[in-house]
């Protein structure tokens, strides 16, 4: 909404000397979103000053026709001045920007060669003197403007461009401020100025006005109409009009359309003029019937939905209710009898239509937040008794009333809780001054009985402003323009914002003590430092996938990760599903870099999957009157997908780099399946790895990882369709694993150490090729028991000359140590020949010779 | 007890001789002196103090001497021998002390080698400055909640006072889940601030209720410098008896205070939110100017344009409409809430320009971040 500041002074005494920035500074405090405080003459530097155009030379030959004009600018000899538009005739009144002089942009003006003349300044168009969007045509000034040559940087104000204009931003619950009336009400308050309102007009007489009915009352609860006739529709609307209509970015468009933007502007009720002789038979409220259709004003053919609320005549709808009128009944230059519409709309009504059709208008705008339905009167009668001055219409006796508007209900307010929720204390006097300043009904309800104080007497954050004993209760009714005011808390923000937010103090809060971070928390976070600190560099990619990337991986057509959620509105139709793996979007992530030159990538992310719940049935909506039962809690909760947390890694290129020590090393499938440990390790828990062939991976290079017999995960070598598919580096791999699966570790038990003299012992068996190493390393730990220390795998070895086809030799250190004694060599060789037996026994291992 | 004094030796005799025995020393002292290195002094060593040494002569050659002439002998023969001994362990000394040195010297490295050669990993800013909110909170005794990303529209929604025709309840705002038949009645949405985690914690929980909720949050915003569709937000709660506006503005004094250092302070601007009332929006002083660019044309400020103040959420207190949907009696208690975007918060305090960076995972941006923004 924007407004200048000389409209909202006809409501509110403004202090001589107040600036418009001031103004804006005043609305901002009490909660106004002021954008920009500007007048259309900031930024216009002269010479510029009034010319006559003297004579007009069409010039020719060019795409477009252009003028070549002598301007008579109060010197000697008439400057020339090259001008592409046409509505302006020799003898006219312009603007004249001299060379030197600037305009808002900043556009300064220079004389130049163009069309073959030279042109020794501008003739000015509104828009481009700031004071407007009109750039259809130069501004024409009145005949009796003022002498050619007059400067004009000191006659802006005449202009009004001096007059500064307040361009605010209106929350939804504010819909009283898109009016010049509702933004006066803001500032009178904010200055703690008295307020002027308009004057509300005296009854109607007593005579039938044109007929109409309201068959929704739900959807219109108040309709009323007025008329005029004889209105000479082209004559010329009054020059401060179009200045308002304009500072407030409207353009004007004929009479009878700019008084009903005006008086909409002023009061903040929309008006809807009809021709009337282009209607037939009596008006109707109504929701639209299934297949009917409407051209709009815009000229645009609508199919409407039942649930449009239109306006009828005889012949059907005429106009989407509240949205926009119809073609068929449009005012025009021809039109002599006016019929004006002054209706009061159910807002979420409103709303619907406008999504649904696209459609948002300035009369929209302010049904969607609330309309005072007792300005209507007041419009009509503004709106009426302009057509007369300015347009030759004479009223048509009497009018039409249906329904009264929504009636405002009392609230009562106890005068001490505003002050009691600010954290500071307000007193009852100035309670009800602030109530009043916003237009509401103050009365005492009652004295509250003694000893009977309110319940927050048993606060634990000492406040200093428990309820007194003797606190009266107010009885506050909200004015008819404020339907956002149905709660304590509403009148509660009323008055603490005129008093003033920064009356607030500041006092941190005392919060019981509590655990601080959760175990699971606490978990997440060393995971994810373990994983920066093992090298590989955190993204946060965006959860939205293609469900094509299932087939780039490979997927059987009944995996799981196949089911996935879709958006009904995707930001990109490409990609409509929700992840079922962070990999889709890791591996995007890593073609990226490699796009923009980094070659050496380790990458994880940590972050939600999102699988879908058992159910499709929608998820329920209890009413919020109160807390929803537990059946109906559980009842949602059954539709919320589940959600565990992931972690993934992707590597391509080297992970060791070369340098001076040597060559450097590509990453590879164990650096995919170490990914794992590293976070099991955080955990500190061992995951199993098996040998599996799971998609996107390689087959025979794809461990599956288990957590107490269940998978959790997988890991290894991307399969190579898989990277020909997503044109990956070759070799590049992954892992993947659900971290819901860790659960927080128990404290951490303290090992005892023996210092005794360990016995080292290496041991090198030979086992068929297949059996993994993993398996063999399992049997040396169960066969030698507890007097083994440690065992580590050093070395793998195969030769199908020297140790035979198929078999492959597994080198382990082995460290004994006895808890108690000094272990004798004889000893730990006994024990290690127990591993090598046990070895034998599960995986056909013998001891290499 | 002595021998006959024929069987003296004379010529035997002189090498005990005071004139001798200095020679002797004298000898042995340069030779070792002359010793370049410790070969050359071992050999000085078995010239001058071996066995066929002058010294090693001279002290046999007591035992051959009268009895009363022993003693004096055996003291000079002593002294002189302790004085080679000692010249000869200085020596060794330096010279092993030169050869120690040169070993270390013949040792050395070019110390300013790199030695990149394992992948700098780092964390997401964005997680970051989650955990940093976290401990900011913790610290005061609140808790860290988490909820469902994908929530129902109840919890997104109708608990927080968002009626069915809201704008923001639209395909135009909002991501909606589709149902089976491919509509977006399924009852399930992208939750679009991470308030839905307040209402569940109000549902579950009973008063007193201090939380904090940092998240990903969803939006149908395009990329672009300042927006992005995913992004992330971190939400406060406190429910508890006697709460008041003072409190939430504490609470923001003191974060703005945690993230931007000391004396930055917030200002509350009258606003509206649907589950608060009264509500407002807290402002951040500028961080860089600290408010002294306003009216002061020669020390303009971009990061807050001059204005002094930085927009930074949104905050309240809780409506009583939305404790009632929650099952919290709002005669009882009261609360305050707020929201800041995570990413806007991280662009302030890393100087992060452009909201792309944060989002497309460029490993060069996180890089810079380590293990803490």
């Amino acid at each position: 909404m924007r407004a200048p500041v000389s409209w909202i002074a006809e409501f509110v005494d403004l202090p001589a000397g107040l600036d418009g920035r001031s103004l804006g500074d005043a609305l901002i405090r009490v909660g106004l979103e002021v954008e920009r405080v500007s007048a259309p003459a900031d930024g216009i530097s002269g010479p510029l000053r009034i010319g006559r155009v003297l004579s007009i030379e069409e010039l020719t030959g060019f795409k477009k026709p252009i003028r070549y004009c002598l301007v008579e600018v109060g010197e000697p000899a008439p400057r020339g001045i090259v001008c592409g538009a046409q509505n302006f005739a020799e003898g006219d009144l312009i603007v004249a920007a001299l060379p030197g002089a600037v305009l808002p942009g900043p556009f300064p003006i220079v004389a130049r060669q163009t069309y073959g003349r030279t042109s020794d300044g501008m003739i000015c168009s509104a828009r481009e003197l700031g004071l407007g969007e009109d750039h259809s045509g130069i501004l024409v000034l009145p005949p009796d403007f003022g002498e050619p040559g007059t400067d004009l940087l000191d006659a802006l104000d005449v202009l009004g461009m001096r007059d500064a204009v307040l361009d605010i931003a209106v929350t939804a619950d504010r819909g009283y401020c898109l009016a010049v009336r509702g933004l006066a009400r803001e500032a009178a308050a904010a200055l703690d100025l008295p307020f002027t309102d308009l004057p509300v007009p005296g009854v109607a007489e007593q005579v039938a006005g044109y007929p109409a009915s309201v068959s929704d009352p739900a959807g219109c609860d108040r309709f009323e109409l007025r008329a005029v006739t004889g209105l000479d529709a082209r004559r010329p609307t009054p020059e401060y009009i179009v200045r308002r209509l304009r500072a407030c970015g409207m353009r004007s468009i004929s009479l009878a359309v700019d008084v009903t933007n005006y008086v909409m502007l002023e009061t903040g009720h929309p008006l809807h003029g009809y021709d009337r002789a282009l209607l037939s038979g009596p008006l109707g409220v109504r929701r639209a019937e299934p297949g009917e259709k409407l051209t709009t004003l815009d000229g645009t053919v609508r199919l409407l939905d039942a649930d449009d609320l239109v306006i009828t005549d005889d012949r059907g709808p005429i106009g989407l209710a509240g949205v926009m009128g119809g073609a068929a009944t449009e005012l025009s230059d021809g039109t002599r009898d006016v019929l004006l519409e002054a209706a009061h709309f159910d807002p979420a009504s409103i709303s619907r239509a406008v999504r649904r059709h696209k459609l948002p208008s300035e009369a929209a705008k302010r049904f969607e937040r609330g309309v005072d339905p007792a300005m209507a009167p007041v419009a009509l009668q503004r709106c009426v008794d302009l057509l007369i001055e300015h347009g030759g219409a004479t009223a048509v006796a009497g009018g039409t009333l249906i329904g009264n508007g929504p009636v405002p209900v009392p609230i009562e307010l106890p005068a001490g809780r505003p002050g009691r929720l600010a954290g500071t204390p307000i007193a009852t006097a100035a309670v009800r001054h602030r109530l009043e300043q916003v237009g509401c009904l103050v009365t005492v309800a009652e004295a509250r009985a003694a000893g009977a104080p309110e319940t927050q007497a048993t606060e634990t954050q000492a406040t200093g402003t428990e309820a007194a004993a003797d606190e009266p209760v107010l009885s506050v009714t909200p004015p008819s323009w404020r339907p956002d005011l149905t709660d304590p808390a509403d009148l509660i923000e009323e008055v603490v914002r005129l008093e003033g937010y920064d009356k607030v103090p500041s006092v941190l809060p005392r919060s019981p003590a509590d655990r601080g971070w959760t175990a699971e928390q606490r978990l997440r976070r060393s995971i994810s430092r373990a994983m920066a600190g093992a090298g590989y560099t955190e993204v946060i990619n965006y959860p939205f996938v293609s469900p094509a990337v299932h087939d780039a991986f490979g997927l059987a057509p009944e995996d799981s990760r196949r089911r996935a959620l879709r958006l009904a509105n995707p930001i990109s139709d490409a990609e409509p599903e929700l992840r079922t793996s962070l990999l889709p979007g890791l591996l995007a992530n890593l073609g990226r870099n490699l796009g923009r030159g980094n070659r050496e990538l380790a990458i994880f992310e940590m972050g939600l999957v999102y699988l879908p719940a058992e159910t499709t049935e929608p998820a329920p909506r209890p009413g919020v009157e109160h807390r929803p039962t537990d059946a109906e809690l559980a009842a949602i909760s059954r539709t919320v997908p589940v959600q565990p947390r992931y972690l993934a890694t992707v590597l391509a290129g080297d992970v060791e780099l070369p340098g001076w020590w040597g060559p450097g090393r590509p990453a590879g499938w164990a650096d995919a399946i170490e990914s794992a440990r590293v976070a099991a390790r955080a955990a500190r828990v061992e995951l199993e790895i098996r040998k599996a062939e799971v998609a996107p991976w390689h087959p025979g290079r794809c461990a599956q990882l288990l957590l107490d017999g269940a998978v959790v995960g997988a890991a290894g070598e991307l399969h190579p369709r898989v990277i020909a598919a997503l044109d990956l580096p070759a070799r590049t791999c992954a892992m993947e694993l659900n971290l819901d699966a860790f659960d927080p570790p128990p404290p951490a038990q303290a090992p005892e150490l023996s210092n005794y003299p360990p016995v080292l012992l290496d041991l090198a068996l030979v086992v068929p090729a297949p059996v993994p190493a993993a398996d063999v390393l399992a049997a040396v730990r169960a066969g030698a028991g507890g007097l083994l220390e440690s065992v580590r795998l050093f070395d793998v070895y195969a030769d199908d000359e020297r140790l035979g086809a198929g078999l492959k030799s597994l080198a382990f250190a082995l460290r004994f140590r006895a808890p108690d004694r000094t272990l004798t060599v004889d000893e730990a060789i006994a024990v290690r020949d127990a591993a090598v037996a046990e070895a034998a026994v599960r995986c056909g291992a013998v001891l290499r010779g | 007890m002595s021998g006959a004094n024929d069987s003296y030796d004379p010529k035997q005799v002189a090498a005990l001789s005071p004139a001798a025995l200095a020679t002797g020393i004298a000898a042995a002292l340069q030779a070792f002196a002359e010793a370049r290195d410790l070969d050359q002094l071992r050999a000085a060593q078995n010239a001058h103090v071996g066995d066929r040494s002058p010294l090693a002569l001279a002290n046999r050659e007591i035992g051959a001497l009268p009895p009363a002439a022993k003693s004096d002998a055996g003291k000079r023969v002593n002294a002189a021998r302790t004085e080679v001994r000692q010249a000869y362990a200085a020596r060794l000394a330096e010279l092993e002390a030169e050869r120690d040195a040169q070993v270390l010297a013949e040792e050395s490295v070019d110390v300013t080698l790199p030695w990149d050669r394992q992948l700098p990993g780092a964390r997401h800013p964005l997680t970051l400055t989650q955990e940093l909110v976290g401990d900011v909170f913790t610290a005061m005794g609140w808790e860290v909640a988490e909820g469902p990303e994908v929530e129902a529209e109840w919890f997104n929604f109708d608990a927080l006072n968002i009626g069915v025709d809201h704008p923001t309840r639209t395909l135009m705002d909002t991501f909606f889940v589709a149902g089976p038949d491919g509509s977006a009645d399924s009852g399930l949405v992208l939750r679009t601030h991470t308030s839905p985690v307040q209402a569940r914690v109000m549902l579950t929980q009973a008063p007193p209720i201090y939380i904090v909720c940092p998240g990903k949050v969803f939006r149908t915003d395009e990329l672009d410098a300042t927006h992005s569709p995913v992004f992330h937000q971190l939400e406060g709660l406190v429910i508890d008896k006697g709460i008041t506006m003072a409190h939430l503005k504490g609470t923001l004094d003191h974060m703005a205070q945690a993230f931007f250092g000391p004396g930055i302070v917030t200002r509350l601007r009258p606003s509206y939110f649907p589950f608060t009332e009264p509500s407002a929006e807290p402002d951040l002083l500028c961080f860089v100017c600290r408010g002294e660019s306003v009216g002061n044309p020669n020390r303009p400020c971009r990061t807050c344009d001059s204005e002094g103040w930085i927009e930074w959420g949104g905050c309240g207190m809780v409506n009583p409409r939305v404790l009632r949907a929650c099952g919290i009696d709002p005669d009882v208690y009261s609360g305050f809430a707020f929201g800041m975007g995570i990413e806007r918060t991280m662009m302030f305090r890393n100087n992060a320009a452009d909201m792309r960076d944060i989002v497309e995972g460029d490993l060069r941006f996180t890089r810079a971040f380590g293990m803490e923004a």
